[in-house]
């Protein structure tokens, strides 16, 4: 791969050294793409990619070039390790090192496939070859992550032989900073981050507030349970972001950016690190970008480990080095933010879309989507879903289309019971509304939310009191204590929730709840606040027998709230293989060898340990 | 000792131009160099900043990732996010508390692991996972989670998920492999390069 010396100047010379980079690659060239995202690395892709590394180097004295690129998330992290051969873009999944060298012969070098590492459906038994074959890829429609898995975020060469920076040069050289926020405007961008704030509009404020210095900043504190969206862009695709935050700060007049990065994501602090060198290496970043004379800089901080950080203002103070509280916001952050001065926060995701909607237009992002809701979203699909992982789909696909058509439908023969989206501010949507599009409007009707864009399936052995008694915990744990109605209001209500998941509940005790919530969404001083209860709520509309069956039959019918069901030994499954007896914890189990066994109620204390380590399933629930 | 936290401060208030303002990076930067945050060094960059002692332990006491009492020789970090959640993460947190005589937040009385349970890392389609040292664990199960520390307290390398996530995908996109799926989970690991997945 070649390197820059010297700094790109202008735009020209940045269009000259795309040409030379697209020039100076073959496009035969034969390529091995290893995902090395968190999710590949963590199930061995480091030592897959090290044995590709290997077998290239051994074969160097051959005429054949092979190339091998460790990328970003290629979104299927269910399937990972995941290695994508070239030319014929060979999807190859669950990749384990002994796999490498049968890969490296066969499919590298000999241009054959090597079947039974490909994706084979489960259903159809058709097996595909390319991800667009796959049904997880072959509905997804990728703006945002479309150099994920494809590019190496490592290399900045890549990103720019991808039209990246172009997007950046155009608005350099010929739109005004008044055009550019009419392009994003009329885009009909929204805030990915959860508000769905109008993204234009925003920008405009910036530009229109007195003060200076002027800040742009990109929240990447990814703090919804459930969604690491942003994680993967900031690993796969960092200079997209990058690219973004800089359109931002010409169009609003700053010089100044700030990255906040979650504290649990090493590797997107590390990869960015790595991007912002790069650029600044070759001007693209710094003073007189592209002799311009529009000049910036990025810096990166990390979060502290507070899930509060992710709200804007309290974002704006951590930056600050304070202690990361929100305030009320009658005065918006675009008039006084970081530093009290004029600062335009835009979620990591919606950074990302600006270059595409530079290159291509506002008229072409403003086609997909729906009415109210244009372009794309990535939502992190993950819990009882068959294939879970990173997706990007147009905004008014439905719910089913992404958990049955994407997802694939629901593990292990389960039936769906209800879809949570929008992290812990969000709620938890029922089967009937499963032919419903999925937009910003329309998600808030339904009690929950865009959010972020985690969307989390459940099944039927998923209690719905306990889902939204475990949001409740996480934001009593995380609530930040400066506003009474969150510190005290979520704190009550979990109260209420741990009497009704141990069959202690009262009559009343969801009206109470009702009223806790209504009470916290009106009073809150911030928006994680104000949206806290909608879990409850949310669960309390849709699920309400669930709550009434708690409390008065002392039962929990998804067989999931220990005390409130049973768990019983089939004695027609049961072999006597006194599994259960030896583990359980209690010797309550009793029985003898090749017999059935019973469980004495007086002394089993609901662990539930037979239940997972009887190899026949004989331990039931009822 | 103290000359060297001296110097330590000294090197990163000089690190971030003695702005107060990046008092969470400095802060960051000396845990990532003593473990934690003694009250010495804190004292010192109190000092060095001109920023109130108190206003820097409400800092410390405010963000989960300051810890002010040492931590153990290996950090357990237990994803309890929304879907680890639902598979089971609740389980292997009481086990491993139970195992190793640990509180969240604590230090096991033998020193050997720090237990700090989060929120989500980011890593969903591996849950329930558990991060040690820096390297994920995916697809636990209560037994493999309290196997895995155990290996790592006696100091042996840890074979990754690998086994385990492959028998989780029996029978699914292929049928290799497919005999290694038996209990105990823990069989036939693979051999792993040395220094891989640090992230």
């Amino acid at each position: 791969m070649s390197t820059v010396g010297a700094r790109l100047q202008s735009a020209r010379n940045l269009e000259l050294h795309r040409k030379h980079l697209l020039a100076e690659r073959d496009a035969d060239a034969r390529r091995v793409r290893v995902c090395l995202g968190t999710g590949c690395t963590a199930k061995g892709a480091q030592g897959v990619m090290e044995s590709f590394q290997r077998a290239a180097e051994e074969y160097e004295e051959d005429l054949v070039l092979v190339e091998t690129k460790c990328t970003g998330c290629h979104g299927f992290c269910e399937r990972g390790p995941i290695v994508v051969v070239d030319p014929g873009n060979i999807f190859y999944q669950e990749v384990a090192e002994e796999d490498v060298p049968e890969i490296w012969r066969e499919s590298v070098i000999g241009g054959r496939v090597v079947e039974e590492l490909l994706y084979k459906d489960e259903e159809t038994e058709q097996i595909a070859k390319t991800p667009d074959e796959i049904p997880f890829y072959r509905a997804q429609h990728r703006i945002v992550l479309k150099h994920n898995g494809v590019i190496n975020p490592k290399e900045i060469e890549d990103y720019l032989a991808a039209d990246g920076y172009a997007a950046l040069a155009k608005v350099l050289t010929s739109m005004e900073p008044d055009e550019v926020i009419e392009e994003v405007r009329q885009s009909g961008l929204r805030g990915r981050g959860g508000g769905g704030f109008l993204t234009g509009r925003k920008w405009r404020s910036a530009r229109d507030a007195h003060g200076e210095p002027k800040y742009v900043i990109a929240n990447g504190d990814e703090g919804d349970p459930g969604a690491f969206m942003d994680r993967s862009l900031m690993e796969g695709s960092p200079h997209s972001v990058i690219e973004g935050m800089m359109i931002g700060a010409y169009a609003v007049g700053s010089s100044q950016g700030y990255i906040y990065v979650r504290n649990e994501y090493p590797m997107a602090v590390k990869h960015l690190n790595i991007a912002l060198d790069a650029a600044r290496e070759m001007g693209l970043l710094g003073e007189d970008i592209l002799g311009s004379g529009f000049s910036f800089d990025i810096r990166i901080n990390r979060g502290g480990g507070a899930f509060v950080c992710g709200e804007s203002t309290a974002l704006m103070a951590s930056l600050e080095g304070r202690v990361g509280e929100p305030r009320a916001k009658y005065i918006h952050t675009v008039e006084s933010g970081f530093n009290g001065k004029p600062s335009l926060l835009n979620n990591v995701e919606t950074w990302a879309n600006v270059p595409q909607i530079i290159l291509n237009g506002a008229d072409w992002f403003a086609s997909l989507g729906t009415e109210k809701s244009k372009g794309t979203k990535v939502f992190s699909l993950v819990g009882k879903v068959k294939n879970t992982g990173l997706v990007e789909v147009p905004m008014g696909m439905t719910l089913r289309q992404i958990i049955y058509d994407i997802g694939g439908s629901i593990r292990d023969g389960k039936a769906f019971k209800a879809v949570q989206t929008g992290g812990p501010s969000g709620g938890c949507i029922p089967a009937e509304y499963l032919d419903e599009p999925v937009d910003f409007d329309r998600l808030t009707d339904l009690g929950s939310m865009m959010g972020s864009g985690g969307m989390i399936v459940m099944d039927e052995d998923t209690c719905m009191a306990n889902v939204a008694r475990y949001f409740l915990r996480f934001l009593k744990e995380e609530s930040c204590g400066k506003c009474t109605p969150c510190r005290e209001g979520v704190a009550q209500m979990l109260h209420v929730f741990d009497r009704i998941c141990t069959g202690k509940g009262r009559e009343g005790d969801v009206e109470l709840l009702e009223n806790l919530g209504t009470l916290l969404e009106d009073t809150a001083l911030c928006a994680l606040g104000s949206t806290a209860a909608y879990p409850v709520l949310s669960t309390i509309r849709y699920f309400p027998d669930e709550y009434e069956t708690h409390i008065r039959e002392k039962r929990c019918p998804a067989k999931e709230c220990p005390g409130l069901f049973r768990y019983e030994i089939d004695a027609e499954k049961c072999t006597g293989c006194r599994l259960c007896a030896k583990k359980c914890p209690v010797d309550a189990i009793t029985g003898e060898r090749k017999q059935p066994h019973v469980i004495d109620y007086e002394k089993c204390t609901d662990c539930g340990t037979c239940f997972d380590v009887c190899p026949f399933s004989s331990v039931i629930k009822v | 000792m103290t000359e060297t936290s001296t110097e330590t401060i000294a090197a990163v208030i000089d690190r971030y131009s003695g702005d107060p303002g990046m008092l969470i990076p400095m802060m960051q930067d000396v845990q990532a160099e003593l473990g934690y945050l003694p009250q010495v060094e804190l004292k010192q960059l109190s000092n060095g900043l001109g920023v109130p002692l108190a206003q820097i332990y409400s800092v410390a006491t405010f963000y989960s990732s300051f810890r002010l009492m040492p931590k153990g020789d290996h950090t357990i970090q237990l994803c309890m996010g929304t879907v680890c959640f639902l598979k089971g993460a609740n389980k292997i947190a009481e086990a491993i508390q139970q195992e190793f005589e640990l509180v969240p937040g604590g230090t096991s009385p033998d020193r050997k692991f720090t237990f700090a349970p989060l929120n989500c890392v980011g890593a969903c389609a591996l849950a329930p996972v558990m991060v040690v040292d820096d390297e994920h664990h995916g697809s636990l199960t209560v037994d493999s989670a309290v196997e895995l520390l155990h290996k790592i307290a006696a100091g042996e390398k840890p074979s990754r998920d690998g086994e385990s996530a492959k028998g989780k995908s029996k029978g699914k996109g292929k049928t290799r492999k497919s005999a290694g799926k038996g209990k105990p989970p823990a069989k036939a690991k693979k051999k792993k390069s040395p220094g891989s997945n640090k992230t």
